[in-house]
């Protein structure tokens, strides 16, 4: 429809679209094309926003009215869901089938208990017309409760189908008799079935479970017996009690009317009327009163049968099989009962409906008679009531007068007579009207209360017949059942037989191979002992030989200690031995000292060679001391500054007076800082010799020696020895020094932390 | 010691110097009384010899470690 719309849509823009171009094709010749094109334009736009609008509010309205149409636009154009649910609100929900439920079990309606109970109150009230309204209702209300009792019947059987666990299927009203067994019998199947689903419990656990349960179905069906019967025979007192009543009501109401009847015949005298007005009055009280009872009755006997029936509907719900019989017999009673209720009630109404009439006319009579009593009262206001024993008493006035209303009275009737007459066909057509009504009514209700109870005798019969092929069922099933047990046990018997085989196989195996477990954790226990034993031992061996070497190495320390500080002290001894020196003369040759030394280390190679690297001469002759050896510096260098100018190339006399004179004549410092490194230019003697007397006296004899060293020619010739003696002194002290160091180191490292 | 070496040359070259010195005059007043009929050219000559000779002497004395000495390889 969509694409209608906009085939029409473009269609009408076309055709608008023509015409506008029509149109603009006439006017452009009058006016200008300026506006004309816009006119054109805009006229486009309204006429497609117009087909635009016109397509959407028709596909709008058309979707409200057709879900299905919604759904197929909403599925094939985005967001036209939104538009709708703005539009029209949420679309509307999926039709769901429904489910046909069944019906409750109304209460029980006998159905002339409204009737009964308004009908007592009938003679009293001298309303006519609400006479046929209650003859509606309870017609009305009879006509619910039939289709109840019919919902009744497929209801109780759709209970036995759900009660089965089937698939609660809609009940059909008026189920036929072979569906329910059908059903009853799969039911059965499938409650049967469903046991072995579950989990199988022990057997002890399962007989007592079946033996509590037998026991408690037991004494549930002993009390729903108990109770049952208990019901059924109160139901029963109460409803015999009701029926006497209402058969006393029937009488009493029998009676009233033959009574009410004779006192309306006036054939009988004036005393004996009041004799049978007291006795009609009497009959009427007793009446009203054998009504009421039986009202009573009614209602006791009413609410004992709803007693019943609710006492059948719990035992039906506790769904013991053994209280079928029962149940089903006290439904039976109970329908009986029911039955007898209604035909006495019927009879009552019958009855009530005859005295009913019976009032009516006595009330018209009274009614007669009254308005002609009131007439003679107002013609002779002077005569009293009674006017029938005052003939006497009254005067020809009167008479006349009585007379004359009496002619008027006759003359009046024969009128409405004559009236009647004419309408006696319409009042008998009335009649037979009224007359057909109610007996329709009767009948419908007759043929319901009828219809009715065949139903329940159908029902009841069912039941019956359900009962009879559950029980065959019942058997059957038991002896298939006893079948599978005999089968069940050969097969247990086998099963076990062979279980027994493979398990004590599979034991045997296990027990060998624990034994095997068993025996090789013992070994390894075995083993595990002696190799922890063996380890201890090992390690107590490897402690005591640690500690042997410990104490071997700690004897070995202490020689080394000893042996350190043996060196220590030669060192020092030899260190003092340097001390000796004189002014001018060496010191004590250091050869013995040395000697001790060597002695005290004679393993130590260090020591050894460092002994043995001492120079010859300082252990032979001894070395000078420092101090004498700076002495003798300064005359070194004043020889050396006399002969700066000798070598091997100035060697004449005449060189050495003028290197002489050079050296007198030549000022300079004494002492002079060295630099960090020697150029060429400080190689001149007097340089080397400031150098050297600075180096001298800042004590650093070995730069001192360095820088003499230097020199060259005769200088260097005159310097000789005491280099040689500076170099032994240096170099005996070096490895003094070197010695001691050691020694002191030695001694340190053998020196035992405390 | 080395540096006495250098004194010690000094000393002898003195004593020398004053040996030849005399021994120089002495011989040259000697003859110059025995043979040159004391003509002092003889003295002077003499000391003048003496003193040269000391001269000689004490500078070779002193330049006698610069001195190199040759040798003559014997032919084995």
């Amino acid at each position: 429809m969509l694409r209608v719309c906009w085939k029409g849509a473009h269609a009408a823009a076309r055709c608008v679209c023509g015409k506008v171009k029509a149109h603009s094709l006439q006017h452009c010749r009058k006016y200008t094309t300026a506006g004309d094109s816009g006119s054109t334009a805009g006229k486009i736009v309204a006429a497609s926003l117009l087909t635009v609008g016109g397509g959407l509010g028709g596909t709008i309205l058309y979707a409200k009215w057709d879900p299905k149409f919604r759904a197929n636009v909403e599925k094939s154009v985005p967001y036209s869901d939104q538009l709708f649910e703005m539009a029209l609100g949420p679309p509307p929900p999926p039709l769901v089938p429904l489910q046909k439920k069944p019906g409750k079990i109304e209460p029980l309606q006998i159905s002339s208990l409204s009737e009964a109970s308004k009908e007592s109150k009938q003679p009293k009230a001298k309303a006519k017309k609400s006479d046929p309204a209650p003859m509606e209702a309870p017609p009305a209300v009879e006509e619910a409760p039939a289709p109840q009792t019919l919902e009744e019947a497929s209801a109780e059987a759709a209970h036995i189908i759900s009660a089965l666990g089937e698939v609660p299927s809609v009940p059909a009203p008026g189920t036929s008799d072979e569906s329910p067994p059908g059903h009853m019998a799969a039911g059965e199947e499938c409650k049967d079935h469903h046991e072995p689903v579950l989990k199988e419990r022990p057997v002890e656990e399962v007989t007592a479970r079946l033996a509590q349960q037998d026991k408690a179905e037991q004494d549930a069906l002993a009390a729903l017996t108990a109770g049952l019967e208990e019901s059924l025979g109160s139901t029963a007192k109460t409803t015999l009690q009701a029926i006497g009543a209402q058969e006393a009501a029937l009488t009493a109401i029998a009676a009233h009317t033959n009574k009410l009847k004779d006192a309306m015949d006036s054939q009988t005298p004036p005393d004996e009327k009041s004799a049978q007005w007291k006795a009609l009055n009497e009959a009427l009280s007793e009446r009203t009163r054998a009504m009421e009872e039986a009202e009573e009755a009614l209602l006791k006997a009413k609410g004992e049968l709803e007693k019943l029936r609710e006492v059948i509907n719990s035992a039906k719900q506790s769904k013991i099989d053994t209280a079928r019989p029962q149940i089903l017999a006290a439904e039976e009673n109970l329908h009986s009962m029911i039955v007898d209720l209604d035909k006495v009630v019927t009879k009552v109404q019958t009855a009530q409906t005859e005295a009913k009439i019976v009032s009516q006319y006595s009330e018209l009579v009274n009614e007669a008679k009254a308005q002609f009593q009131q007439e003679l009262a107002n013609i002779t206001p002077e005569i009293q009531a009674n006017w029938k024993g005052l003939s006497g008493k009254l005067s020809a006035d009167d008479l006349n007068s009585l007379i004359a209303h009496a002619h008027r009275r006759i003359d009046q009737l024969n009128r409405e007579l004559a009236e009647q007459r004419v309408r006696e066909q319409l009042h008998i057509e009335v009649a037979l009207e009224q007359q057909k009504l109610e007996d329709q009514k009767a009948l419908e209700r007759a043929v319901v209360s009828a219809l009715e109870h065949s139903r329940e005798d159908m029902r009841l019969e069912q039941e019956k017949k359900v009962q009879e092929v559950r029980e065959v069922m019942e058997a059957e099933m038991r002896t298939q059942l006893r079948r599978q047990a005999a089968a069940h046990t050969d097969h247990l018997r086998d099963v076990l037989k062979v279980q027994e085989q493979e398990l004590r196989e599979e034991a045997q195996e296990i027990l060998n191979s624990r034994v095997m477990e068993q025996e090789t954790h013992y070994r390894r226990l075995t083993q595990e002992q002696l190799d922890t034993f063996t380890l201890d031992m090992n390690a107590a061996y490897a402690r005591l030989k640690g500690i042997e070497e410990a104490i071997d190495s700690h004897v070995i320390a202490e020689e080394e200690a000893r042996k350190a500080h043996q060196l220590w002290l030669s060192v020092e001894a030899l260190n003092y031995t340097l001390k000796s020196a004189g002014a001018d003369s060496p010191t004590e040759p250091l050869e013995g000292a040395v000697g001790v030394i060597k002695e005290s280390c004679a393993e130590n190679e260090f020591a050894q060679a460092l002994a043995t690297a001492i120079p010859e001469e300082s252990l032979s002759r001894g070395i000078y001391s420092e101090a004498s050896l700076r002495a003798r510096f300064y005359d070194i260098r004043r020889l050396a500054r006399r002969v700066a100018l000798i070598d091997e190339t100035r060697n004449s006399l005449y060189q050495y007076f003028l290197s002489y004179l050079q050296s007198i004549l030549l000022f300079e410092s004494e002492q002079v800082p060295p630099p960090a490194k020697l150029a060429p230019e400080d190689l001149d003697t007097f340089k080397l010799l400031a150098y050297a007397t600075y180096s001298i006296e800042r004590g650093d004899l070995e730069l001192a020696a360095k820088f003499v060293n230097q020199l060259r020619g005769e200088s260097q010739r005159v310097a000789q020895d005491w280099i040689k003696e500076a170099r032994l002194t240096l170099e005996t002290k070096q490895v003094i020094s070197l010695l001691s160091a050691y020694a002191n180191a030695v001694g340190l490292g053998t020196t035992q932390a405390p | 010691m080395s540096e006495k070496e250098l004194g010690q040359k000094w000393d002898r070259c003195l004593a020398d110097c004053a040996v030849k010195l005399g021994t120089g005059l002495g011989l040259g007043i000697v003859f110059s009384v025995v043979f040159f009929k004391r003509r002092t050219w003889p003295i002077v000559f003499g000391t003048g010899l003496g003193l040269g000779m000391a001269y000689s002497n004490c500078q070779n004395d002193l330049r006698s470690h610069y001195v190199l000495h040759s040798k003559v390889a014997k032919e084995e």
